[in-house]
Order: C-alpha cells, then sequence, then structure tokens
C-alpha cells in the first residue's frame, strides 16, 4: 500500500497528554478525539492537516499512558502514518493493534522538515522524500506483526484464532 | 547461561524451559485489568470477537477509578457501560466506596500475586512488578482480547539489573529512588526492557516504597519493574491472597543487557522539575519556588504509608494560606485505616482538603486542575505539560514528606524545615 502526505515535524519523548489530554478521555468517538489531537503543543494541527499527512518525531513517541485514544486520534485525524526513531512499546502495540501504520526510521527523521512530502511503501518499509528527492529504508516489521496487519488488526486476528478453536 | 526473573515468569507461563530476548510468545495470563476510561474502547472491542464470555470472571477487573465518582454525564455513562458488563460477565468489580486507585487496590486485595503474568490496560499496571510477577499496561484491545482468550502474545524483553547499596537517610523512600533512577537513565532509558531492582536499599523498604519504585518504570520507558520476593513480600502476600502463587527466582547466571549498581547513602529528597520525570534533581539544589497547590496521592504515592509519613510532617501545623492540599487516600480500605489511625483528621486540621478515592486530579482529571501558570509539588508519577491541567501549569513530583513540607511553607521545601 503507497501513503502518500506532507510532513508534521515533532521533536523527543512526545507524549500521550501532548496528542490527547486527559480532560477528552471520557470521549469514545475517534473524530471528536480527532480535533484536540495535538492541541497543547501544536494547536493549528487539527485544523490543518489534510487526509494522508504524516507525522515524524525523533525519539520515544507515544511515551505516558496507555490510552488507546492517541493512536485512535492521530489515524481520525487523517495521519496515513507516523515514522519515529523509537516509539513508547504501549503507543507502538496499540498502533499496530488498531491499524494506525508506524514505521521506525532513523534516516527518515533526520532527512525530513516540516512541510516535505513523503512516499511510502508500508509492506517494504520505501520511505520516498519527494520535497528533497531522496529515500530511506525503515526497520522491517516482524512476521508476526505482518500477520496482525494483514489480518486487519488484532480484534480481526483473534477472532478468527478464537472461531478456529471452537470450530 | 541462566534466566532474568522476567524470563523466568514468561517460560512458565508458555510452556517452555526457556525463552530469550526478542523472541515473541503467546503468554497465559494470570490476571487482566481495565478501569474506567480503558475499559469501555476494551468492551467495545471485545463485543467484535465472537464470544459471549469472558475467560475466567475471578481473573479479570474492572475497576472504577479514573473520573469516579462521576465527574460529569459522558464520565457516568461511561462507568455505567462498564459496571453492566462487569456485573453481567460476574467479573471481579468493586463499586465507589468500596473501590480505590487500581494499583493500590488490586495487590492490597490480594488479586495479583507472586509469579503471576497480568495484563492492565492501563500504564502503572507495572505496579504490581513489586510482588515478583511480571505486570505490563497495555491499550484497550490488547486488554479486549486477553480477556476473551486469557493469553496475550508479548515480545521477551531484554532485563537491565538495578543493584541499590547503602543505607536510606531519613525522608528518602521509593520516590527517591525511582526518581534519581529515571534522572540517571532517561524517559526511554528502559524503552521495551524489564528493570530487575535489587539491593539491601531496597530490602529495607516496606512493600509500600517497593510499588512506588515499580509504579514508575514506565517512566523510563519499561515493559514491567520486577523485585525478587523475600520475607516481607510473602507476609504480605499470605495476609491477603485470593489464589495460590509461586515464587521465581532470576538464575544467578543470568543474562543482563545492562547492570547499574548505585550507592544511595547520601541520597537526599529527589524532586522531577517541571516537565519530566527524569528532570531529576536533590531538593537542596531545586529552586525553591513559589506553589499554589499540593497533591498528595495516586498509584505511585496514597498508600498508608504515604499518608502516615505526610500527617507526621503536617501535624500540628497549618497549610500555607496561599496554598491549597489536597490529601486523596489511593483505596476506600486505605481511607478507612486512615480515618481511624487520625490522620484524616490531622490533615483536616491542616486545612488540607481530604477527598474519596480517585485517580483525579494526577491525571489532570478532576478534583484538582491547575490554571495556566499554577505550580503543584505532586507525589504523583508524571509531570509532563498540561499533566494536571493548563498546559502551562507546572507539577513537580516529589515525595509524599516533601509535598506535606511544601504545603506548609507555600514553597518547594524539605521536611526538616519545618520539622526544625
Amino acid at each position: 500500500m503507497s501513503l502518500r502526505g506532507h510532513v508534521y515535524k515533532y521533536g523527543a519523548n512526545v507524549d500521550t497528554d501532548a496528542i490527547i489530554p486527559a480532560r477528552y478521555l471520557n470521549v469514545n468517538d475517534a473524530q471528536e478525539l480527532a480535533q484536540h489531537c495535538m492541541e497543547d503543543i501544536d494547536a493549528g494541527f487539527a485544523g490543518n492537516v489534510q487526509a494522508g499527512d504524516v507525522m515524524v518525531a525523533t525519539t520515544n513517541f507515544g511515551c505516558g499512558s496507555s490510552r488507546e485514544h492517541a493512536p485512535l486520534c492521530i489515524k481520525a485525524a487523517g495521519v496515513s502514518c507516523v515514522i519515529a526513531k523509537s516509539f513508547a512499546r504501549i503507543f507502538y502495540r496499540n498502533s499496530i493493534n488498531i491499524g494506525l501504520p508506524i514505521l521506525e526510521c532513523d534516516e527518515a527523521v533526520d532527512g525530513t522538515d516540516a512541510g516535505d512530502e513523503l512516499e511510502i511503501d508500508l509492506e517494504s518499509g520505501a520511505i520516498r522524500n519527494l520535497t528533497k528527492g531522496t529515500a530511506f529504508q525503515a526497520k522491517p516489521y516482524p512476521e508476526f506483526m505482518l500477520e496482525l496487519m494483514r489480518a486487519g488488526g488484532l480484534v480481526e486476528y483473534t477472532r478468527r484464532r478464537l472461531a478456529a478453536k471452537t470450530g | 547461561m541462566g534466566m532474568t526473573l522476567a524470563e523466568k515468569i514468561l517460560a512458565a507461563h508458555c510452556g517452555r524451559d526457556r525463552v530469550s530476548p526478542g523472541e515473541l510468545v503467546n503468554a497465559r495470563v494470570d490476571f487482566v485489568m481495565a478501569n474506567d476510561v480503558t475499559a469501555p474502547i476494551a468492551i467495545r472491542e471485545f463485543q467484535k470477537l465472537g464470544v459471549e464470555r469472558i475467560f475466567d470472571p475471578q481473573r479479570v477487573a474492572f475497576i472504577p477509578s479514573h473520573f469516579i465518582p462521576n465527574k460529569d454525564i459522558q464520565s457516568a455513562e461511561n462507568a455505567k457501560f462498564m459496571r453492566e458488563f462487569a456485573i453481567a460477565q460476574g467479573a471481579v468489580y468493586f463499586e465507589q466506596g468500596r473501590a480505590g486507585v487500581d494499583h493500590v487496590l488490586l495487590p492490597d486485595g490480594g488479586w495479583v500475586l507472586p509469579g503471576d503474568v497480568v495484563v492492565g490496560a492501563d500504564s502503572h499496571t507495572c505496579t504490581y512488578g513489586a510482588l515478583g510477577c511480571f505486570a505490563t499496561g497495555m491499550g484497550s484491545t490488547d486488554i479486549a482480547c486477553a480477556m476473551a482468550t486469557g493469553d496475550i502474545w508479548m515480545r521477551v524483553p531484554p532485563t537491565i539489573k538495578f543493584v541499590y547499596h547503602g543505607k536510606l537517610s531519613r525522608w528518602v523512600g521509593g520516590k527517591d529512588i525511582i526518581i534519581y533512577t529515571i534522572g540517571d537513565i532517561g524517559v526511554d532509558g528502559a524503552l521495551y526492557c524489564a528493570m530487575e531492582f535489587h539491593g539491601e536499599a531496597l530490602a529495607e523498604l516496606g512493600m509500600e516504597g517497593r510499588f512506588t519504585i515499580s509504579n514508575m518504570a514506565i517512566e523510563a520507558g519499561g515493559k514491567a519493574g520486577l523485585m525478587v520476593p523475600d520475607d516481607k513480600t510473602l507476609a504480605y502476600v499470605r495476609a491477603r491472597a485470593k489464589r495460590d502463587w509461586k515464587v521465581y527466582q532470576p538464575d544467578p547466571d543470568a543474562a543482563y543487557q545492562e547492570v547499574r549498581e548505585y550507592d544511595l547513602s547520601a541520597l537526599e529528597p529527589m524532586v522531577a522539575l517541571p516537565s519530566s520525570p527524569a528532570n531529576a534533581m536533590p531538593l537542596s539544589k531545586a529552586p525553591r519556588v513559589d506553589i499554589d497547590q499540593v497533591f498528595i496521592g495516586s498509584c505511585t504515592n496514597g498508600r498508608l504509608a504515604d499518608l502516615r509519613l505526610a500527617a507526621e510532617v503536617i501535624k500540628g501545623r497549618q497549610v500555607h494560606s496561599r496554598v491549597r492540599c489536597i490529601v486523596i487516600p489511593a483505596s476506600h480500605e486505605v481511607y478507612l485505616q486512615a480515618l481511624r489511625e487520625g490522620l484524616l483528621e490531622t490533615f483536616a486540621e491542616a486545612g488540607c482538603a481530604v477527598a474519596t478515592t480517585t485517580c483525579g486530579p494526577c491525571l489532570g482529571g478532576y478534583m484538582g486542575i491547575l490554571a495556566e501558570g499554577e505550580r503543584c509539588v505532586s507525589t504523583s508519577n508524571r509531570n509532563f505539560p498540561g499533566r494536571m491541567g493548563h498546559v502551562r501549569s507546572e507539577v513537580y513530583l516529589a515525595n509524599p514528606a516533601v509535598a506535606a513540607a511544601s504545603a506548609v511553607v507555600g514553597k518547594l521545601a524539605g521536611p526538616e524545615e519545618v520539622l526544625g
């Protein structure tokens, strides 16, 4: 699957309170959450983000709470992929589980500025910076994660597993 | 080569003789929890799985804790949705007036035990590691699937060993040790790793102080924060266990990714300055800023020992006239015991606002939200921008004695300053 969009760039340790503040955690609707995505650190984000745009950040993206509201609202805001040097582990799991594509790639993060246009092939992990005319290769997903993603996320994967068990 | 404590427990839960870091395993889980923020999403995902029942009602808990007592209609709807599901499933459930902050309630109730694998839809699930179990936080979808299947996929983490030597000074406890450690390794210093805590300084701590340390493993990016059970652990567990448990020990020749040793004999009370738990500084070097609020509570420092410490500092004194000091016992049981011991009276007489149990202010939920520019000394675990309210408010993380002293002085201050 090929994705294409412009970059919103952030630094290290973007925490889940920054992605979606706790004052909105009693909201379960992803579209409503998306209106508040990043609002405390990037007030213009929710109003400007276009479908397909890409978030790029340095290390430990999504640290802090286990709230699934964080990847849910990023996805609902229209972001097609998050690229970082590293992700906090709960955020990583949550993103795979709900079908928000995320990639780890140091070079792409260093070689990308806000506003650049990226083209990303998820299966291969190939990232092209169309603005700068450069190309990068993200770390490949472990086979099991690909299996989860191909199934459409953890719920569908587990549903099939349970169905096979009860036969 | 032997195995670390995390590897031993995970191997036993996937029917293997041994596991190694990096391997993906499917581990049986002994206990699963979710709360009023994470359960509504988890239950909706559960309902897509095509099964009617959770895998074992006595091993799945739903805890009203975050926006409880209900802060608004939407929170009330979420709490109601969770309650109805929990009761229909016959799951472990605690109503307000018996409930508490997740990670105080479950160990104190004997629901989570040594040797367990526990997964919870709350990042501070790692707290239970102090019992010698593998406990880790996940999101709602993972928890929905674990509630249905009784197992979970995991990547076996590498383990970092932390050894704490020396005798702790008065007013120094678990909070200071873990803030010091996170200050040393950073907020991603243990990313994807299990942290295994050892040493004679740890042995001296009571269970409460140990829970505080394991609680903040996630603040270093850790997947779990484990301790080897000793006599104190077993005495604590025997008094409350709801079922059998098993003690695991790391092998003497276990392979650690790294071993870090600390001499804590000169450690002072520590403060994490805004806006990162890794922004650690000894109290004596921290700026003596004026403060507006103090919060004593949370899954980090809302236990009985924490309240006793704060009461010792504040007894017979008054909270500074400009400051509000909010005290929230972290479970109803802690509340009741603090009431019987006269601690709540001590706090109330000093001018503290004492409230029923909730996570509320720790996550900027309610019951103590900060306005723009306000500063709070908090015994909780996170101080990211906006964590407790306005994005330009400030949170200083500290131990309960420092928080109580700061409430009296009206500035960031230590207990000796108050007690003379």
